[in-house]
């Protein structure tokens, strides 16, 4: 825990954890990270049961990757969406994901990059 | 990737997946190259979409004729097929990748900038993603003078339906002299089908945390207030975590970054109801009394919460402010239409293909919000209306496609910017009832305290049940719009002023469906079960017996092999008859 202090202790902290998460000396840089998009709409398509399976599968598969619990991307008419991004590439957003198909995005796409059906190409720009 | 979104599907992208794929395989390719089916990309007017990765490039209006073109000119020679790339139409340059293509998308983020993209759960995701930077800020390098003045030249007004310019409110609150005042996130969405608030909440909080303390430095407050309702346990639980963390990071509580600013925020609940969004009745509710509004003035800005000067803004408001302070007034005024700037959030719900939040400046049209982002109506049915602003708008027909959505032009229109639900008509969809389905809501959410809403409501509805069940005449139309102009003028808040619309506007397109109610006792959409009556064609009828079967009622006689007949004085018009008859003997009318 950290109290921050100033305006400017918090610029610092920010760098900090950038370089945490996305710094080319962090361990995190080269790990596939996998959001699970979690709000009500995704909760109640059955995003945590996603969510769990993905968690194990990917430490029985011996897959070394961050999976992240986000809110929702507004695709309700995708629900449970997740997001894949591979390290150094954009990140790619599956819709519809079942058990099924989630084991079709680790086996495929995590592991091999081979995309896969199912992809919601992204339609908004944005401020970030 | 082949866009297997429903617009283009109706356009054979199936054909084109296959014919793709079949051409993959041709050259013996099928190793190196994927054909894979997408969801839909939003720009469904150029549709079908082809999009060759990790090229980047897209073709569009592609037929299936074009698959060997593309495999072979751009797969295997590398060359880009010019005929099917977007055109600039400023300088006709084809545009290639999805980066150049920007432009052509017709969503933008501001408020949802950081949902399904950091964890609500984590603070430091969350100042990773500029979080609390504006606070810091304008806790530096700002007067409350220059932030409310900032917020007033970006235009920002109010999401929450009304769409008061928010820098204006803030600075009559800050002028309110008193020992204590107050910020409040209005967070009682209580418009069906809209969830655009909830969503904020539970995926960016932060963001509503950090506008609501740079809120309470502008009209020098140390309290604010967060009124959700108890039906948003998720929102709820991520908004205390993210209080507990913005507390415990010195982000919130006493002397906020060491600038000697102190702000805390609390939350509460309410129970639900909708006239509890009206900021009179919210601040009721959050004092433990009744939620019913009182009459204005005086406003929340003089005497609100506890009476004292109180600053009500929406979630989405509020998301908005940190962007604003940290790009400047001029971005966001260069952002939408002339009096309404920025994006904004619509839930769209009902008869449209994605369903789904999205986010576009002010300004973009009906017909791009539906048919493109939306991916156009559900099973290629017609568009009929689109309702905004819940059971407190108007409906929107096809002659206001083209037109810009803002807040003026909604009102203009008949309706209201509302929060933003958009719930979409189709052909089947009988207006009558539409507006009947709004005011069930908005007799089942009346206070009650003033008897326009309590009573003229009630009785609009009975006038439109009438109707419904074929016991109208034509005197009741003019009947409906009189009381509603009266319930307007005369109810004591926004619920009652603003409950009429949805049948004034209905009256207004619809004339045509009413009148066919009352004179010649029909449904046009064939939606009201009592006006509706089951007939058995004659000559279809091979007398198998099975409607007679299926019937629940024995409304249905006849011999083996003869024509049967349908007793309409005992018909429940469930349609259980048409749905078993094979031989499409049995129709509606």
């Amino acid at each position: 825990m950290k109290t921050i202090k100033s305006p400017a202790d918090l610029r610092n902290f920010k760098e900090e954890i950038l370089a945490k998460m996305y710094g080319s000396g962090s361990a995190m840089k080269g790990k596939v990270r996998i959001r699970v998009h979690s709000g009500t709409s995704g909760l109640a398509s059955g995003a945590k049961e996603i969510l769990d399976f993905i968690v194990l599968e990917l430490e029985k598969r011996n897959i070394d990757a961050v999976v992240i619990k986000t809110g929702d991307l507004g695709y309700s008419f995708a629900e449970p969406t997740i997001e894949v991004t591979r390290p150094d590439e954009e990140p790619v957003v599956f819709g519809n994901v079942d058990k099924l198909k989630a084991d079709e995005i680790i086996e495929k796409y995590i592991k091999n990059g081979e995309y896969i059906d199912g992809i919601l190409p992204v339609n908004y720009k944005t401020i970030i | 990737m082949v866009c297997g979104g429903t617009g283009c599907r109706d356009l054979e992208s199936e054909a084109i997946l296959e014919s793709l794929k079949l051409e993959v395989e041709a050259n013996a390719l099928e190793n190196d190259i994927q054909v894979v089916r997408t969801g839909c990309f939003g720009l469904c007017s150029l549709g079908p979409i082809v999009k060759i990765m990790p090229d980047d490039v897209v073709y569009f209006k592609v037929k299936h004729g074009d698959a060997r073109e593309i495999v072979e000119e751009h797969v295997i020679k590398g060359k880009k097929v010019e005929r099917l790339l977007l055109k600039d139409p400023v300088n006709n340059k084809s545009l290639v990748s999805s980066a150049e293509m920007n432009g052509f998308k017709k969503q933008l983020r501001i408020v949802l900038r950081n949902c399904g993209v950091i964890d609500p759960e984590n603070i430091e995701e969350s100042i990773a993603h500029n979080g609390y930077e504006a606070l810091g800020k304008v806790l530096t390098e700002m007067t409350p003078d220059d932030t409310i003045k900032v917020i007033k030249d970006s235009g920002l007004r109010g999401r929450g339906g009304g769409g008061f310019p928010t820098g204006i409110k803030w600075e009559i609150a800050r002028k309110n002299k008193a020992d204590q005042k107050y910020v409040v996130c209005n967070a009682d969405e209580g418009d069906p089908g809209a969830f655009m608030d909830r969503s904020v909440l539970e995926g960016d909080p932060h963001a509503v945390l950090e506008a609501m303390a740079i809120c309470g430095y502008c009209i020098e407050a140390d309290k604010g207030l967060i009124y959700i309702r108890a039906e948003y346990p998720l929102a709820v639980a991520r908004l205390k975590t993210a209080i507990s963390q913005a507390r415990e990071y010195g982000l919130l509580g006493k002397n906020i970054m060491g600038t000697g600013f102190s702000f805390d925020i609390e939350i509460r609940y309410g129970a639900g109801a909708f006239v509890c969004g009206e900021e009179t009745a919210l601040i009721h509710s959050m004092e433990g009394l009744r939620g019913e509004p009182t009459v204005k003035p005086p406003f929340p800005a003089e005497a609100g919460f506890r009476g004292k000067p109180t600053n009500v803004n929406n979630v989405e408001t509020f998301a908005c402010v940190s962007p604003i302070i940290l790009k400047g007034a001029d971005w966001f005024a260069g952002i939408g239409t002339a009096r309404s700037k920025g994006t904004k959030v619509f839930a769209l719900a009902g008869k449209i293909n994605n369903v789904g939040l999205i986010e576009v400046p002010m300004g973009t049209t009906l017909r791009d919000v539906i048919f493109e982002i939306g991916g156009g109506i559900r099973n290629g049915k017609k568009f009929k209306a689109a309702q905004t602003g819940g059971p407190s708008g108007g409906c929107l027909t096809e002659k206001h496609l083209d037109t810009p959505i803002d807040f003026d032009n909604l009102i203009a229109a008949g309706s209201m910017m509302g929060s933003g639900g958009l719930i979409v008509m189709d052909e089947d969809d009988c207006m009558v009832s539409v507006a009947k389905f709004f005011l069930d809501f908005t007799v089942e959410e009346s206070c009650g305290k003033c008897s326009p809403c309590r009573i003229g409501n009630k009785r609009l509805h009975e006038l439109l049940d009438h109707i419904t069940k074929g016991k109208g005449t034509l005197a009741d139309l003019d009947r409906l719009r009189n009381m509603s102009l009266v319930i307007k003028d005369t109810s004591l808040c926004g619920l009652g002023q603003s409950s009429p619309n949805p049948v004034l506007s209905t009256l207004d397109n619809f004339r045509d469906e009413y009148v066919a109610h009352v004179t010649a006792k029909k449904c046009p959409a064939g939606k009201c079960r009592d006006l509706m009556e089951y007939f058995i064609i004659a000559e279809n009828c091979v007398g198998c017996t099975a409607c007679a079967r299926v019937c629940p009622v024995n409304a249905i006689t006849g011999q083996r092999k003869e024509p049967h007949v349908i007793n309409p004085s005992i018909c429940i018009k469930c349609g259980a008859c048409k749905e078993k008859c094979k031989f499409d003997a049995i129709i509606v009318q």
